[in-house]
């Protein structure tokens, strides 16, 4: 399991604002670097990963701890 | 070897914006999506919040479109820059609270500026003229290129052989001829498109994807500026628009009633702004109060609303508890209103 280099807290906010957030933090970091996103709104399930296939980054996992949805994702080449 | 010519494309979720793309991609042009996040956007949020809503398939749309374009997409966050279009709108509202004139003339605007920073060529959009009655006029179409700045810029592939070239087509980026004439409200040719194009699912939002649109949700808003005294909003006041029933017996104060448990979940992380009710003897929904509440009297008649929702409604004494944002948590037995009590010009 890869160590996140990085922590984004979004937690309390609803998609899309998550999905924007990690767009503009992925921007600062490089490719291979490793970002995880804590969430509360369940739609980040769908849409962080949708957002990873279209713009080339790789959802690593997505698992909830103590009710917080932990989505890990690698950057791309392309960010 | 030629230069790849590129453009931007403004990406609602929607047919339109998508069949826009894909008639250009047959043209060889590399297309990448733009959407703008106003906070007004329907979807996202109120699927979220709504329990009664998280049975539909959790997508967005535009993200979705742009997977099925196989284009990036940039959702770029414009809820403060916004504010100055949907209060100051220089065209004036629809016929709810939307600005839909001076929102596209910001959206192509704010679209100019991206293509000049990531050295795109021309913007793109879903648009047809006679489609929509404020924004998708040929005169407004005018208006929009015009003040946003974009010029000859500004390609609408959908119903451009209806419209003055422009300078894509004058450069010979694009071909005229492979353009389409779409135009009027019918969505025949959109549908004809699709299935052309093999696209089976897309969303067709009735009423757009705007809460602006929405009757209900603009007399919300117009409450909340004739009560402030000032058009000015926070985001919080917009999210909270979108939840519960709005309740304003007094000018004073409104009380923002769940309507399910997806909403008090949701209302609960705004306990620690509002002063807050819950019924204590019954179950009941979460009551966000704003406003004031200066004398006892106002207290009870708000816990008497609070119990009208509660399940208690039908008792003779239902126990509230009140808990102010500075102060102790107070209970307060009351008999709850019967549904005629409530005036109907309490219900925002």
């Amino acid at each position: 399991m890869s160590t996140p280099q990085q922590t984004l807290d979004v937690r309390g906010h609803l998609c899309p604002i998550p999905v924007i957030r990690t767009q503009n933090h992925a921007k600062k970091l490089a490719a291979g670097d490793i970002l995880e996103v804590l969430c509360t709104d369940p739609g980040v399930t769908s849409d962080i990963p949708a957002w990873c296939r279209i713009n080339g980054h790789s959802v690593i996992s997505i698992e909830t701890r103590d009710g917080v949805i932990v989505v890990t994702i690698m950057i791309g080449n392309e960010s | 070897m030629s230069k790849q010519i590129k453009a931007v494309a403004l990406i609602s979720g929607g047919l339109d914006s998508m069949l826009a793309v894909r008639a250009m991609q047959d043209q060889g042009i590399h297309i990448e999506g733009i959407n703008f996040f106003t906070g007004f956007c329907v979807e996202g949020h109120t699927h979220a919040i709504r329990k009664q809503d998280q049975n539909k398939q959790k997508r967005n749309n535009a993200l979705w479109v742009a997977e099925q374009l196989g284009i990036k997409l940039h959702i770029i966050d414009v809820i403060e820059e916004y504010k100055d279009v949907l209060i100051n709108p220089k065209h004036g509202y629809g016929a709810n609270m939307n600005p839909c004139l001076d929102c596209k003339t910001f959206m192509v605007r704010k679209a100019m500026e991206w293509i000049k920073e990531n050295e795109f060529d021309f913007i793109i959009t879903g648009e047809v003229v006679g489609q929509r009655p404020m924004s998708q006029r040929k005169d407004t179409m005018q208006i929009v290129v015009k003040e946003s700045g974009a010029g000859g810029l500004l390609v609408r592939p959908l119903c451009a052989q209806n419209l003055a070239p422009t300078l894509p087509e004058q450069e010979g980026w694009i071909d005229r001829e492979k353009m389409l004439g779409f135009n009027g409200r019918s969505r025949k040719p959109q549908i004809a498109l699709a299935e052309e194009y093999g696209f089976t699912d897309f969303a067709q939002p009735a009423g757009g994807c705007c809460f602006l649109t929405d009757e209900s949700y603009s007399k919300k808003l117009v409450d909340l500026w004739q009560v402030q005294g000032h058009k000015e909003y926070e985001f919080d006041d917009i999210m909270l628009l979108k939840v519960g029933r709005h309740i304003r017996p007094s000018p004073l104060y409104k009380l923002i009633v769940g309507r399910e448990e997806g909403e008090n979940r949701f209302m609960e992380g705004y306990r620690n702004r509002f002063d807050y009710f819950f019924n204590s003897s019954h179950p009941g929904p979460l009551v966000l109060m704003d406003g004031q509440l200066n004398t006892p009297e106002d207290i009870e008649l708000a816990a008497r609303v609070v119990a009208r929702f509660g399940q208690g409604r039908d008792a003779e004494q239902v126990t509230v508890t009140y808990t102010p944002l500075q102060g102790d948590p107070q209970s307060i037995t009351v008999k709850p209103f019967t549904a005629d009590e409530m005036p109907k010009e309490w219900y925002i």
